[in-house]
Protein backbone atom coordinates (compact mmCIF):
# COMPACT_ATOMS: atom_id res chain seq x y z
CA UNK A 1 0.00 0.00 0.00
CA UNK A 2 2.84 2.34 0.73
CA UNK A 3 4.20 1.87 -2.78
CA UNK A 4 0.84 2.77 -4.29
CA UNK A 5 0.77 6.09 -2.39
CA UNK A 6 4.32 6.67 -3.57
CA UNK A 7 3.36 6.09 -7.22
CA UNK A 8 0.36 8.42 -7.10
CA UNK A 9 2.24 11.22 -5.33
CA UNK A 10 5.15 11.04 -7.77
CA UNK A 11 2.74 11.20 -10.71
CA UNK A 12 1.09 14.30 -9.21
CA UNK A 13 4.53 15.83 -8.78
CA UNK A 14 5.40 15.19 -12.42
CA UNK A 15 2.12 16.79 -13.56
CA UNK A 16 2.74 19.88 -11.41
CA UNK A 17 6.27 20.31 -12.78
CA UNK A 18 5.00 19.89 -16.33
CA UNK A 19 2.37 22.57 -15.79
CA UNK A 20 4.98 25.05 -14.55
CA UNK A 21 6.62 25.04 -17.99
CA UNK A 22 3.54 26.24 -19.83
CA UNK A 23 2.18 28.94 -17.56
CA UNK A 24 2.77 32.59 -18.34
CA UNK A 25 1.35 34.06 -15.14
CA UNK A 26 4.28 34.10 -12.72
CA UNK A 27 2.08 34.31 -9.63
CA UNK A 28 0.52 30.98 -10.59
CA UNK A 29 4.01 29.57 -11.29
CA UNK A 30 5.17 30.47 -7.77
CA UNK A 31 2.04 28.98 -6.23
CA UNK A 32 2.54 25.78 -8.24
CA UNK A 33 6.09 25.70 -6.95
CA UNK A 34 4.73 25.87 -3.39
CA UNK A 35 2.43 22.94 -4.18
CA UNK A 36 5.39 21.04 -5.69
CA UNK A 37 7.37 21.62 -2.51
CA UNK A 38 4.54 20.37 -0.28
CA UNK A 39 4.04 17.28 -2.46
CA UNK A 40 7.73 16.46 -2.22
CA UNK A 41 7.52 16.88 1.57
CA UNK A 42 4.70 14.27 1.54
CA UNK A 43 6.86 11.95 -0.56
CA UNK A 44 9.72 12.38 1.88
CA UNK A 45 7.44 11.32 4.75
CA UNK A 46 6.45 8.27 2.74
CA UNK A 47 10.14 7.45 2.22
CA UNK A 48 10.74 7.59 6.02
CA UNK A 49 12.68 10.88 5.88
CA UNK A 50 10.71 12.84 8.48
CA UNK A 51 13.40 15.42 9.29
CA UNK A 52 13.92 16.16 5.61
CA UNK A 53 10.15 16.48 5.09
CA UNK A 54 9.90 18.97 7.95
CA UNK A 55 12.76 21.05 6.54
CA UNK A 56 11.43 20.93 2.98
CA UNK A 57 7.93 21.97 4.07
CA UNK A 58 9.10 24.87 6.20
CA UNK A 59 12.07 26.07 4.13
CA UNK A 60 11.06 25.18 0.59
CA UNK A 61 7.34 25.76 0.70
CA UNK A 62 7.54 28.53 3.28
CA UNK A 63 10.50 30.85 2.93
CA UNK A 64 11.25 30.24 -0.77
CA UNK A 65 7.66 30.99 -1.78
CA UNK A 66 7.57 34.16 0.35
CA UNK A 67 10.84 35.44 -1.15
CA UNK A 68 9.71 34.69 -4.69
CA UNK A 69 6.43 36.53 -4.09
CA UNK A 70 8.41 39.45 -2.69
CA UNK A 71 10.49 39.51 -5.87
CA UNK A 72 7.37 39.32 -8.04
CA UNK A 73 5.98 42.37 -6.23
CA UNK A 74 9.02 44.24 -7.50
CA UNK A 75 9.42 42.84 -10.99
CA UNK A 76 5.92 42.27 -12.32
CA UNK A 77 3.84 39.18 -12.68
CA UNK A 78 3.48 38.34 -16.36
CA UNK A 79 6.09 36.66 -18.48
CA UNK A 80 6.54 38.11 -21.94
CA UNK A 81 6.63 36.00 -25.08
CA UNK A 82 9.65 33.91 -25.89
CA UNK A 83 11.42 35.03 -29.06
CA UNK A 84 13.82 32.16 -29.65
CA UNK A 85 12.63 28.76 -30.77
CA UNK A 86 12.43 25.94 -28.29
CA UNK A 87 13.63 23.11 -30.54
CA UNK A 88 17.24 23.20 -29.41
CA UNK A 89 16.48 23.19 -25.63
CA UNK A 90 13.99 20.35 -26.18
CA UNK A 91 16.62 18.36 -28.08
CA UNK A 92 19.24 18.90 -25.37
CA UNK A 93 16.77 17.93 -22.66
CA UNK A 94 15.68 14.76 -24.46
CA UNK A 95 19.24 13.60 -25.08
CA UNK A 96 20.26 14.29 -21.48
CA UNK A 97 17.13 12.57 -20.18
CA UNK A 98 17.75 9.50 -22.29
CA UNK A 99 21.34 9.29 -21.09
CA UNK A 100 20.26 9.63 -17.46
CA UNK A 101 17.60 6.92 -17.78
CA UNK A 102 20.17 4.64 -19.34
CA UNK A 103 22.33 5.42 -16.30
CA UNK A 104 19.59 4.61 -13.79
CA UNK A 105 19.29 1.09 -15.15
CA UNK A 106 22.63 0.39 -13.47
CA UNK A 107 21.42 1.54 -10.08
CA UNK A 108 20.52 -0.92 -7.34
CA UNK A 109 16.78 -1.62 -7.06
CA UNK A 110 14.73 0.66 -4.88
CA UNK A 111 14.41 -0.30 -1.22
CA UNK A 112 16.46 -3.49 -0.96
CA UNK A 113 18.21 -3.72 2.41
CA UNK A 114 21.51 -4.89 0.95
CA UNK A 115 22.12 -1.96 -1.39
CA UNK A 116 25.68 -0.64 -1.36
CA UNK A 117 24.58 2.60 0.26
CA UNK A 118 23.60 0.74 3.44
CA UNK A 119 27.09 -0.62 4.10
CA UNK A 120 30.23 0.75 5.76
CA UNK A 121 29.25 3.94 7.52
CA UNK A 122 25.48 3.79 7.99
CA UNK A 123 25.29 0.55 10.06
CA UNK A 124 28.02 1.95 12.29
CA UNK A 125 25.96 5.10 12.90
CA UNK A 126 22.79 3.10 13.56
CA UNK A 127 24.46 0.70 15.98
CA UNK A 128 26.95 2.93 17.77
CA UNK A 129 25.04 6.19 18.14
CA UNK A 130 22.81 4.99 21.02
CA UNK A 131 25.93 4.10 23.00
CA UNK A 132 28.20 6.96 22.03
CA UNK A 133 25.66 9.80 21.92
CA UNK A 134 22.47 8.45 23.41
CA UNK A 135 19.91 10.47 21.47
CA UNK A 136 16.85 8.81 19.96
CA UNK A 137 16.95 10.89 16.77
CA UNK A 138 19.83 9.45 14.78
CA UNK A 139 19.64 12.16 12.13
CA UNK A 140 20.34 14.83 14.77
CA UNK A 141 23.22 12.87 16.24
CA UNK A 142 24.81 12.37 12.81
CA UNK A 143 24.12 15.98 11.77
CA UNK A 144 25.38 17.64 14.94
CA UNK A 145 28.09 15.33 16.17
CA UNK A 146 29.47 12.89 13.62
CA UNK A 147 29.17 15.39 10.74
CA UNK A 148 29.47 18.57 12.79
CA UNK A 149 31.89 20.17 10.35
CA UNK A 150 29.34 20.03 7.53
CA UNK A 151 26.76 21.71 9.72
CA UNK A 152 29.22 24.46 10.67
CA UNK A 153 29.82 25.05 6.96
CA UNK A 154 26.09 25.12 6.32
CA UNK A 155 25.52 27.73 9.04
CA UNK A 156 28.28 29.86 7.58
CA UNK A 157 26.64 29.53 4.13
CA UNK A 158 23.33 30.84 5.52
CA UNK A 159 25.18 33.69 7.20
CA UNK A 160 27.04 34.48 3.95
CA UNK A 161 23.74 34.49 2.03
CA UNK A 162 22.32 37.00 4.48
CA UNK A 163 25.41 39.18 4.04
CA UNK A 164 25.10 38.86 0.25
CA UNK A 165 21.47 39.91 0.21
CA UNK A 166 22.16 42.82 2.56
CA UNK A 167 25.08 43.93 0.39
CA UNK A 168 22.91 43.84 -2.74
CA UNK A 169 19.69 45.31 -1.41
CA UNK A 170 20.68 47.31 1.64
CA UNK A 171 19.25 47.12 5.11
CA UNK A 172 16.08 48.95 5.92
CA UNK A 173 16.64 52.19 7.70
CA UNK A 174 14.68 53.02 10.80
CA UNK A 175 14.82 56.78 10.31
CA UNK A 176 12.27 56.84 7.48
CA UNK A 177 9.59 58.67 9.44
CA UNK A 178 7.94 60.01 6.28
CA UNK A 179 7.24 56.46 5.09
CA UNK A 180 3.49 55.83 4.81
CA UNK A 181 1.90 53.31 7.10
CA UNK A 182 2.02 49.95 5.40
CA UNK A 183 0.43 46.71 6.34
CA UNK A 184 -3.17 45.75 6.06
CA UNK A 185 -5.04 48.56 7.77
CA UNK A 186 -8.63 47.53 7.23
CA UNK A 187 -8.28 43.81 7.85
CA UNK A 188 -9.47 43.71 11.43
CA UNK A 189 -10.05 39.96 11.49
CA UNK A 190 -6.49 39.41 10.35
CA UNK A 191 -5.15 41.70 13.08
CA UNK A 192 -6.90 39.78 15.83
CA UNK A 193 -6.06 36.34 14.53
CA UNK A 194 -2.42 37.30 13.92
CA UNK A 195 -2.14 38.46 17.51
CA UNK A 196 -3.35 35.03 18.64
CA UNK A 197 -1.25 32.99 16.22
CA UNK A 198 2.14 34.73 16.45
CA UNK A 199 2.98 33.88 20.10
CA UNK A 200 1.88 30.28 19.55
CA UNK A 201 4.11 30.06 16.46
CA UNK A 202 7.14 31.31 18.40
CA UNK A 203 6.37 28.80 21.15
CA UNK A 204 6.18 26.04 18.57
CA UNK A 205 9.52 27.16 17.14
CA UNK A 206 11.11 26.85 20.59
CA UNK A 207 9.53 23.41 21.00
CA UNK A 208 10.94 22.25 17.65
CA UNK A 209 14.35 23.66 18.55
CA UNK A 210 14.78 21.78 21.77
CA UNK A 211 12.83 18.68 20.83
CA UNK A 212 15.08 17.95 17.86
CA UNK A 213 16.92 15.35 19.92
CA UNK A 214 13.84 13.18 20.36
CA UNK A 215 11.83 13.64 17.21
CA UNK A 216 12.06 15.46 13.91
CA UNK A 217 13.24 18.99 14.39
CA UNK A 218 16.38 20.89 15.18
CA UNK A 219 17.90 24.26 14.61
CA UNK A 220 17.07 24.89 10.95
CA UNK A 221 13.38 24.18 11.12
CA UNK A 222 13.04 26.15 14.37
CA UNK A 223 14.82 29.20 12.98
CA UNK A 224 12.63 29.21 9.89
CA UNK A 225 9.39 28.83 11.87
CA UNK A 226 10.33 31.69 14.22
CA UNK A 227 11.23 33.84 11.20
CA UNK A 228 7.83 32.98 9.67
CA UNK A 229 6.09 34.31 12.80
CA UNK A 230 7.86 37.66 12.46
CA UNK A 231 7.23 37.73 8.70
CA UNK A 232 3.50 37.38 9.47
CA UNK A 233 3.79 40.27 11.89
CA UNK A 234 5.51 42.40 9.24
CA UNK A 235 2.88 41.60 6.62
CA UNK A 236 -0.08 42.39 8.87
CA UNK A 237 1.18 45.34 10.92
CA UNK A 238 3.71 47.00 8.62
CA UNK A 239 7.47 47.09 8.25
CA UNK A 240 8.14 50.05 10.54
CA UNK A 241 6.29 48.49 13.48
CA UNK A 242 8.13 45.24 12.91
CA UNK A 243 11.49 47.01 12.83
CA UNK A 244 10.60 48.61 16.15
CA UNK A 245 10.24 45.14 17.65
CA UNK A 246 13.43 43.67 16.19
CA UNK A 247 15.71 46.12 14.40
CA UNK A 248 18.05 45.26 11.55
CA UNK A 249 21.17 45.95 13.61
CA UNK A 250 20.09 43.51 16.28
CA UNK A 251 19.44 40.90 13.60
CA UNK A 252 22.93 41.34 12.21
CA UNK A 253 24.33 40.89 15.70
CA UNK A 254 22.21 37.76 16.21
CA UNK A 255 23.30 36.19 12.94
CA UNK A 256 26.98 36.56 13.72
CA UNK A 257 26.44 35.51 17.33
CA UNK A 258 24.98 32.17 16.25
CA UNK A 259 27.96 31.27 14.08
CA UNK A 260 30.33 32.46 16.80
CA UNK A 261 28.56 30.26 19.37
CA UNK A 262 28.96 27.22 17.15
CA UNK A 263 32.63 27.83 16.44
CA UNK A 264 33.46 28.64 20.04
CA UNK A 265 32.07 25.28 21.18
CA UNK A 266 34.67 23.75 18.88
CA UNK A 267 37.42 25.99 20.20
CA UNK A 268 36.42 25.24 23.79
CA UNK A 269 36.75 21.52 23.20
CA UNK A 270 40.22 22.16 21.77
CA UNK A 271 41.02 24.13 24.91
CA UNK A 272 39.90 21.16 26.98
CA UNK A 273 42.38 18.94 25.21
CA UNK A 274 40.36 17.30 22.44
CA UNK A 275 40.06 18.03 18.75
CA UNK A 276 37.92 20.76 17.17
CA UNK A 277 34.21 20.03 17.77
CA UNK A 278 34.94 16.96 19.91
CA UNK A 279 32.03 17.20 22.31
CA UNK A 280 33.13 14.37 24.62
CA UNK A 281 35.58 16.74 26.27
CA UNK A 282 32.90 19.25 27.28
CA UNK A 283 31.91 17.42 30.45
CA UNK A 284 33.37 14.70 32.67
CA UNK A 285 31.05 12.04 31.21
CA UNK A 286 31.51 11.79 27.39
CA UNK A 287 27.83 11.09 26.66
CA UNK A 288 26.72 14.10 28.74
CA UNK A 289 29.35 16.15 26.92
CA UNK A 290 27.83 15.10 23.61
CA UNK A 291 24.38 16.20 24.82
CA UNK A 292 25.68 19.62 25.93
CA UNK A 293 27.52 20.12 22.67
CA UNK A 294 24.55 19.19 20.52
CA UNK A 295 22.12 21.45 22.39
CA UNK A 296 24.45 24.46 22.24
CA UNK A 297 25.30 24.14 18.58
CA UNK A 298 21.67 23.59 17.60
CA UNK A 299 20.89 26.80 19.47
CA UNK A 300 23.60 28.59 17.50
CA UNK A 301 22.23 27.23 14.24
CA UNK A 302 18.67 28.25 15.15
CA UNK A 303 19.68 31.80 16.07
CA UNK A 304 21.67 32.27 12.87
CA UNK A 305 18.97 30.86 10.59
CA UNK A 306 16.26 32.97 12.27
CA UNK A 307 18.28 36.19 12.00
CA UNK A 308 19.41 35.48 8.43
CA UNK A 309 15.91 34.68 7.12
CA UNK A 310 14.38 37.70 8.81
CA UNK A 311 17.15 40.05 7.54
CA UNK A 312 16.64 38.78 4.00
CA UNK A 313 12.91 39.37 4.30
CA UNK A 314 13.44 42.89 5.71
CA UNK A 315 15.75 43.68 2.77
CA UNK A 316 13.14 42.55 0.20
CA UNK A 317 10.31 44.28 2.06
CA UNK A 318 12.07 47.63 2.34
CA UNK A 319 12.74 47.49 -1.41
CA UNK A 320 9.03 47.02 -1.99
CA UNK A 321 8.21 49.92 0.31
CA UNK A 322 10.70 52.15 -1.44
CA UNK A 323 9.26 51.40 -4.86
CA UNK A 324 5.76 51.97 -3.46
CA UNK A 325 6.77 55.44 -2.29
CA UNK A 326 8.17 56.24 -5.72
CA UNK B 1 6.07 -5.28 -13.10
CA UNK B 2 8.67 -5.74 -10.41
CA UNK B 3 11.21 -4.11 -12.67
CA UNK B 4 9.00 -1.03 -13.09
CA UNK B 5 8.39 -0.82 -9.35
CA UNK B 6 12.10 -1.07 -8.68
CA UNK B 7 13.03 1.82 -10.91
CA UNK B 8 9.86 3.97 -11.03
CA UNK B 9 11.22 6.39 -8.43
CA UNK B 10 14.41 7.01 -10.37
CA UNK B 11 12.61 7.53 -13.68
CA UNK B 12 10.24 10.10 -12.21
CA UNK B 13 13.26 11.82 -10.67
CA UNK B 14 14.96 11.97 -14.09
CA UNK B 15 11.73 13.37 -15.59
CA UNK B 16 11.53 16.09 -12.92
CA UNK B 17 15.20 16.89 -13.37
CA UNK B 18 14.72 17.32 -17.10
CA UNK B 19 11.63 19.49 -16.57
CA UNK B 20 13.58 21.77 -14.25
CA UNK B 21 16.50 21.81 -16.68
CA UNK B 22 14.20 22.75 -19.56
CA UNK B 23 12.69 25.61 -17.55
CA UNK B 24 16.16 26.92 -16.69
CA UNK B 25 17.49 26.93 -20.24
CA UNK B 26 14.42 28.07 -22.11
CA UNK B 27 12.47 30.43 -19.86
CA UNK B 28 12.65 34.09 -20.77
CA UNK B 29 11.88 35.54 -17.39
CA UNK B 30 14.60 35.35 -14.75
CA UNK B 31 12.23 34.57 -11.86
CA UNK B 32 10.92 31.57 -13.78
CA UNK B 33 14.50 30.40 -14.24
CA UNK B 34 14.97 30.44 -10.48
CA UNK B 35 11.75 28.43 -10.05
CA UNK B 36 13.08 25.89 -12.55
CA UNK B 37 16.36 25.70 -10.64
CA UNK B 38 14.46 24.94 -7.45
CA UNK B 39 12.43 22.23 -9.21
CA UNK B 40 15.71 20.68 -10.35
CA UNK B 41 17.18 20.83 -6.83
CA UNK B 42 14.17 19.19 -5.22
CA UNK B 43 14.26 16.34 -7.71
CA UNK B 44 17.91 15.68 -6.80
CA UNK B 45 16.89 15.53 -3.13
CA UNK B 46 14.29 12.96 -4.01
CA UNK B 47 16.92 10.84 -5.72
CA UNK B 48 19.09 10.71 -2.61
CA UNK B 49 16.21 9.99 -0.26
CA UNK B 50 14.94 7.22 -2.54
CA UNK B 51 18.37 5.64 -2.36
CA UNK B 52 18.29 5.71 1.42
CA UNK B 53 14.95 4.02 1.88
CA UNK B 54 14.85 0.44 3.15
CA UNK B 55 11.64 -1.51 2.49
CA UNK B 56 10.04 -2.49 5.76
CA UNK B 57 12.19 -0.07 7.71
CA UNK B 58 11.01 2.97 9.59
CA UNK B 59 12.19 6.51 10.22
CA UNK B 60 15.66 6.66 11.80
CA UNK B 61 14.42 7.52 15.29
CA UNK B 62 15.11 4.91 17.96
CA UNK B 63 11.92 3.25 19.14
CA UNK B 64 11.46 0.23 21.38
CA UNK B 65 11.22 -3.01 19.49
CA UNK B 66 12.22 -1.84 16.01
CA UNK B 67 15.42 -3.15 14.48
CA UNK B 68 15.28 -2.11 10.82
CA UNK B 69 15.81 1.62 10.22
CA UNK B 70 16.13 3.58 7.03
CA UNK B 71 19.56 4.95 6.33
CA UNK B 72 20.10 8.26 8.19
CA UNK B 73 23.10 9.37 6.16
CA UNK B 74 21.32 10.65 3.01
CA UNK B 75 18.86 12.49 5.27
CA UNK B 76 21.68 14.46 6.85
CA UNK B 77 23.22 15.37 3.50
CA UNK B 78 19.89 16.47 2.05
CA UNK B 79 19.08 18.56 5.14
CA UNK B 80 22.23 20.56 4.45
CA UNK B 81 21.44 20.72 0.75
CA UNK B 82 17.92 22.12 1.28
CA UNK B 83 19.18 24.97 3.44
CA UNK B 84 22.02 25.78 1.04
CA UNK B 85 19.47 25.73 -1.79
CA UNK B 86 17.27 28.32 -0.14
CA UNK B 87 20.34 30.47 0.60
CA UNK B 88 21.31 30.48 -3.10
CA UNK B 89 17.72 31.19 -4.10
CA UNK B 90 17.65 34.23 -1.81
CA UNK B 91 20.87 35.63 -3.26
CA UNK B 92 19.67 34.91 -6.80
CA UNK B 93 16.36 36.69 -6.21
CA UNK B 94 18.10 39.76 -4.81
CA UNK B 95 20.33 39.82 -7.91
CA UNK B 96 17.13 39.82 -10.00
CA UNK B 97 15.83 42.81 -8.06
CA UNK B 98 19.05 44.69 -8.80
CA UNK B 99 18.90 43.72 -12.48
CA UNK B 100 15.39 45.11 -12.64
CA UNK B 101 16.59 48.35 -11.12
CA UNK B 102 19.57 48.60 -13.49
CA UNK B 103 18.02 47.55 -16.81
CA UNK B 104 14.31 48.16 -16.22
CA UNK B 105 13.36 44.61 -17.21
CA UNK B 106 13.90 41.02 -16.20
CA UNK B 107 13.09 39.45 -19.56
CA UNK B 108 16.24 37.99 -21.01
CA UNK B 109 15.69 38.93 -24.64
CA UNK B 110 15.22 42.58 -23.68
CA UNK B 111 18.44 43.17 -21.83
CA UNK B 112 20.72 40.55 -23.37
CA UNK B 113 22.62 43.04 -25.53
CA UNK B 114 22.66 45.93 -23.11
CA UNK B 115 25.75 44.99 -21.20
CA UNK B 116 27.04 48.54 -20.80
CA UNK B 117 23.69 50.23 -20.44
CA UNK B 118 24.22 51.45 -16.88
CA UNK C 1 -12.23 -2.32 18.66
CA UNK C 2 -14.20 -2.98 15.55
CA UNK C 3 -16.88 -0.31 15.99
CA UNK C 4 -14.21 2.40 16.40
CA UNK C 5 -12.60 1.29 13.14
CA UNK C 6 -15.89 1.50 11.27
CA UNK C 7 -16.76 4.94 12.62
CA UNK C 8 -13.27 6.24 11.89
CA UNK C 9 -13.33 4.93 8.31
CA UNK C 10 -16.76 6.49 7.71
CA UNK C 11 -15.45 9.84 8.95
CA UNK C 12 -12.30 9.59 6.81
CA UNK C 13 -14.29 8.73 3.69
CA UNK C 14 -16.68 11.64 4.35
CA UNK C 15 -13.70 13.96 4.77
CA UNK C 16 -12.19 12.76 1.49
CA UNK C 17 -15.56 13.27 -0.23
CA UNK C 18 -15.78 16.87 0.96
CA UNK C 19 -12.20 17.51 -0.08
CA UNK C 20 -12.93 16.11 -3.53
CA UNK C 21 -16.09 18.20 -3.84
CA UNK C 22 -14.10 21.30 -2.89
CA UNK C 23 -11.55 20.50 -5.59
CA UNK C 24 -14.24 19.90 -8.24
CA UNK C 25 -15.98 23.12 -7.19
CA UNK C 26 -12.71 24.99 -7.71
CA UNK C 27 -12.91 24.08 -11.39
CA UNK C 28 -16.61 24.19 -12.06
CA UNK C 29 -17.89 27.26 -10.26
CA UNK C 30 -18.19 30.39 -12.39
CA UNK C 31 -17.13 33.23 -10.14
CA UNK C 32 -14.11 34.04 -7.95
CA UNK C 33 -16.06 34.40 -4.72
CA UNK C 34 -17.88 31.08 -5.17
CA UNK C 35 -14.53 29.43 -5.86
CA UNK C 36 -13.13 30.83 -2.60
CA UNK C 37 -16.10 29.26 -0.84
CA UNK C 38 -15.35 25.90 -2.47
CA UNK C 39 -11.71 26.08 -1.38
CA UNK C 40 -12.68 26.97 2.16
CA UNK C 41 -14.93 23.91 2.29
CA UNK C 42 -11.78 21.86 1.85
CA UNK C 43 -10.03 23.78 4.59
CA UNK C 44 -12.73 23.57 7.19
CA UNK C 45 -15.09 20.61 7.03
CA UNK C 46 -12.80 18.14 5.25
CA UNK C 47 -9.93 18.85 7.65
CA UNK C 48 -12.19 18.49 10.70
CA UNK C 49 -13.66 15.18 9.52
CA UNK C 50 -10.26 13.72 8.62
CA UNK C 51 -8.65 14.75 11.89
CA UNK C 52 -11.56 13.45 14.00
CA UNK C 53 -11.39 10.20 12.03
CA UNK C 54 -7.67 9.96 12.86
CA UNK C 55 -8.34 10.82 16.50
CA UNK C 56 -10.45 7.69 16.81
CA UNK C 57 -7.49 5.60 15.65
CA UNK C 58 -5.10 6.64 18.41
CA UNK C 59 -5.26 5.57 22.00
CA UNK C 60 -5.42 8.40 24.50
CA UNK C 61 -1.77 9.50 24.44
CA UNK C 62 0.54 12.23 23.11
CA UNK C 63 -0.62 11.75 19.52
CA UNK C 64 -4.18 12.65 20.57
CA UNK C 65 -2.96 15.92 22.07
CA UNK C 66 -0.95 16.72 18.93
CA UNK C 67 -3.93 16.02 16.67
CA UNK C 68 -6.18 18.22 18.84
CA UNK C 69 -3.63 21.04 18.60
CA UNK C 70 -3.48 20.68 14.82
CA UNK C 71 -7.27 20.79 14.67
CA UNK C 72 -7.42 23.95 16.78
CA UNK C 73 -4.82 25.76 14.69
CA UNK C 74 -6.46 24.72 11.43
CA UNK C 75 -9.84 25.94 12.62
CA UNK C 76 -8.37 29.31 13.62
CA UNK C 77 -6.23 29.94 10.55
CA UNK C 78 -7.99 28.54 7.49
CA UNK C 79 -11.25 30.52 7.72
CA UNK C 80 -9.11 33.59 8.37
CA UNK C 81 -7.11 33.07 5.20
CA UNK C 82 -10.25 32.54 3.10
CA UNK C 83 -11.71 35.71 4.63
CA UNK C 84 -8.51 37.66 3.94
CA UNK C 85 -8.50 36.43 0.34
CA UNK C 86 -12.12 37.41 -0.28
CA UNK C 87 -11.72 40.77 1.46
CA UNK C 88 -8.59 41.64 -0.53
CA UNK C 89 -10.37 40.76 -3.76
CA UNK C 90 -13.32 42.96 -2.80
CA UNK C 91 -10.95 45.74 -1.76
CA UNK C 92 -9.20 45.47 -5.11
CA UNK C 93 -12.48 45.98 -6.91
CA UNK C 94 -13.44 42.50 -8.03
CA UNK C 95 -17.17 42.26 -8.68
CA UNK C 96 -19.43 39.28 -8.05
CA UNK C 97 -21.16 37.63 -11.01
CA UNK C 98 -24.56 39.41 -10.64
CA UNK C 99 -22.79 42.76 -10.31
CA UNK C 100 -20.71 41.99 -13.43
CA UNK C 101 -23.87 41.23 -15.40
CA UNK C 102 -25.46 44.49 -14.18
CA UNK C 103 -22.42 46.46 -15.23
CA UNK C 104 -22.40 44.85 -18.68
CA UNK C 105 -26.10 45.62 -19.11
CA UNK C 106 -25.51 49.26 -18.16
CA UNK C 107 -22.67 49.50 -20.64
CA UNK C 108 -24.67 48.11 -23.55
CA UNK C 109 -27.52 50.60 -22.86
Amino acid sequence: MGEFIDLVLLAMLALTALRIIFLKDLFAVVMLFGIYSFLSALIFVNLDAVDVAFTEASVGAGISTVLMLGTLALTGRKEKENTHSSILPLLVVCITGAALIYGTLDMPPFGHPDNPVHEHVAPRYIEESPKEIGLPNMVTSVLASYRGFDTLGETVVVFAAAIGVLALLGTGRKEDDEAPESGLKSHHVLHVVAKIIIPLTILFALYVQFHGDFGPGGGFQAGVIAAAAFILYTLVFGLSKSMDVIGPKFLQFMASFGVLLYASVGLYSMYKGGQFLDYSKLAVDPVAGQHYGIIIIELGVGITVFAAMLSIFYAFSSQAERSNIQ
Amino acid sequence: MNFILDYYNYWIVVFLMMTGFYIVISANNLVKKIVGLNVFQTSVFMLYISMGKVSGGTAPILVEGVTLYSNPLPHVLILTAIVVGVATTAVGLSLIVRIKRAYGTVEENEFKNQDDAI
Amino acid sequence: MFILDIVSSVLLIAGVFFGLSGAIGLFKLPDFFTRVHAASVTDSIAAILIIVGLLLQTSFDLNTAKLLFILTFLMITSPTSSHALAKSARHGGLLTLPEEKEKQQEQTH
